[in-house]
């Protein structure tokens, strides 16, 4: 197992998502950067499904109960093993007593910890995502234990890759949305022309902007939300759905976020700047 | 056997919005829920289904989606679908709430706002059967209709930090439970001491969109007993079987 030294600013276990209890008003959740994840797991060659760490802004202090082989995706907080800097997108052994510590956050927000075989926490309906109260816990605290599979050796097929920095990346590629027919010529110019920042207020339930546009007086029935979904609420702010956000909302849903864009916007924080494209 | 124009809609890569005419009617969510179970009958695991009032997500959990090829699929259920044999199987539950000014911290003030003692309040409250016509915003929140306008009473003007875990709430036509603490802005007159929302059972939620709620006054020992049973797992609510 690893033993938590220190949790990090937020950090959880995640797997692709919790599936199947949307009807009952249950969060999907999952990784928010499924695309940085989808390559960690590719390198250790492990089920895309397996679970790994997601680590937020500030990264943790982790020491490593037996040999495994990590990978490290995402956001670049400046790893280091045995406090010798280490890469991101790298298949990299470790041996007992190792410990990995995070430092400055260099590009990106989150970043992910895949072990070989995933991490083996306990699954709540299907899946070990964190999501409070469908799992105990919110989020990794210091001195949690989780439990891993022990890899001794290992030859990985491919041991690293090269990827583009996340910080040149700020465009978000949109679908319309069901509502987007509401959309006014002065609201489409203000959505698609200018840039907008990320506020304060981002978190793995929603993604508000800090910039509004006009508003609307538009009443509408509650109806079903997915990870990805903008909605402008009545005095015109913009809040973007994320992977535990709710499953239902009453705000028009003018957009939806391609999965790609997703991951991109899961990289940005406070204050970084972000833009819309309209596909097709 | 009515039958209703429904728009079909692209929803992002993965997903596809139907929806029934936009109004709250118990005929149209019945017939949501009846296109619901035909086509689950044959696509249960790819798709995941949310329905709220007048409309129905789909959601496919294999990933991207066709829309056109998705429509058309849709369209052929839509035809092919026979009303007479999809009859969906529906539930009253009887709910426990006690209405204690311990637990129905706005109670007072709500009664005096629609002008009705707490008694007459809570008489009303519980004399009423509501649809669920959602289930969203929380693991087990339900969106019920059929608020008598009697009780039509504003959001509080300023929410609440923490709201109690099975606080019962009332907010313009809305009453409901919160299933877990939260925020929240809903005026509070009483609260349920069974947990709507249990993830360690096989299914969580024992109540479906379709089904009826009605509330029961309890005192607050039984309120304390049924928390106490609940705890353990020898509570079972109370359902009835609807339209047979």
């Amino acid at each position: 197992m690893v033993k938590v030294l220190k949790a990090g600013f937020f950090t959880t276990i995640q797997d692709l998502g919790r599936f199947g209890y949307r009807d009952l008003g249950v969060p999907v959740s999952g990784t928010m950067d499924s695309a940085a994840v989808e390559k960690a797991n590719h390198l250790l060659e492990n089920n895309p499904d397996v679970a790994v760490m997601e680590m937020t802004m500030t990264g943790p202090t982790l020491q490593f109960e037996a040999p495994t082989y990590i990978c490290i995706a995402g956001a670049d907080m400046s790893p280091s093993l045995n406090d010798e800097p280490i890469a991101n997108y790298k298949v990299i052994k470790v041996v007992k007593d190792d410990v990995l510590t995070f430092g400055k956050l260099k590009d990106g927000f989150r970043s992910y910890l895949a072990v070989k075989e995933g991490f083996e926490t306990e699954k709540v309906l299907g899946s070990g995502s964190q999501y409070f109260p469908v799992t105990k816990t919110k989020c990794l605290k210091d001195r949690d234990e989780i439990p891993y599979k022990e890899t001794k050796e290992y030859m990985p097929t491919l041991s690293e890759i090269k990827v583009e920095s996340l910080s040149d990346q700020h465009k978000l590629t949109v679908y319309k949305g069901p509502e987007f027919e509401l959309l006014t010529d002065a609201q489409l110019a203000s959505i698609f022309s200018k840039p907008f920042s990320i506020s304060k207020k981002n978190n793995r339930m929603a993604y508000q902007l800090a910039e509004t546009i006009k508003g609307h007086t538009y009443s509408m029935l509650t109806s079903g939300t997915l990870p990805g979904t903008v909605q402008l609420t009545p005095s015109g702010r913009i809040i973007i759905l994320m992977k535990d956000g709710q499953t239902t909302g009453g705000y028009p849903r003018i957009l939806q976020l391609s999965e790609e864009s997703i991951c991109g916007l899961a990289q940005k924080k406070s204050r970084d700047t972000i833009s819309f494209e309209l596909l097709k | 056997m009515k039958s209703y124009p429904i728009n079909i809609k692209p929803f992002g890569e993965y997903a596809v919005l139907l929806e029934w005419p936009n109004r709250v009617e118990e005929d149209i969510l019945y017939d949501i829920l009846g296109f619901v179970e035909h086509f689950k009958a044959t696509n249960a695991s790819d798709w995941e289904t949310v329905v709220a009032y007048n409309s129905l997500t789909l959601i496919n959990n294999r990933g991207l989606i066709d829309f056109d090829t998705a429509k058309e699929e849709i369209e052929q259920y839509l035809a092919t679908r026979d009303m007479s044999k999809t009859k969906v199987k529906s539930y009253l539950w009887e709910i426990p709430v006690c209405y204690d000014l311990e637990f129905g911290i706005d109670l007072e003030e709500v009664a005096k706002r629609l002008n009705l003692s707490t008694d007459e309040l809570v008489n009303q409250h519980t004399s009423y059967q509501y649809t669920v016509y959602g289930i969203g915003f929380l693991p087990g929140f339900m969106y019920l209709g059929g608020l008598p306008s009697s009780l039509e009473v504003p959001r509080r003007a300023e929410p609440r930090l923490k709201v109690a875990k099975g606080s019962v709430g009332l907010a313009g036509k809305q009453t409901g439970i919160y299933p877990q603490q939260s925020p929240g802005g809903w005026n509070i007159i009483g609260n349920c001491p069974i947990s709507l929302f249990n993830p360690e059972k096989e299914k969580p939620c024992m109540v479906s969109v379709g089904d009826k709620v009605q509330f029961l006054r309890i005192e607050k020992a039984e309120y304390d007993l049924h928390k106490i049973e609940a705890e353990v797992g020898i509570y079972q609510l109370k359902k009835t079987p609807l339209n047979g």
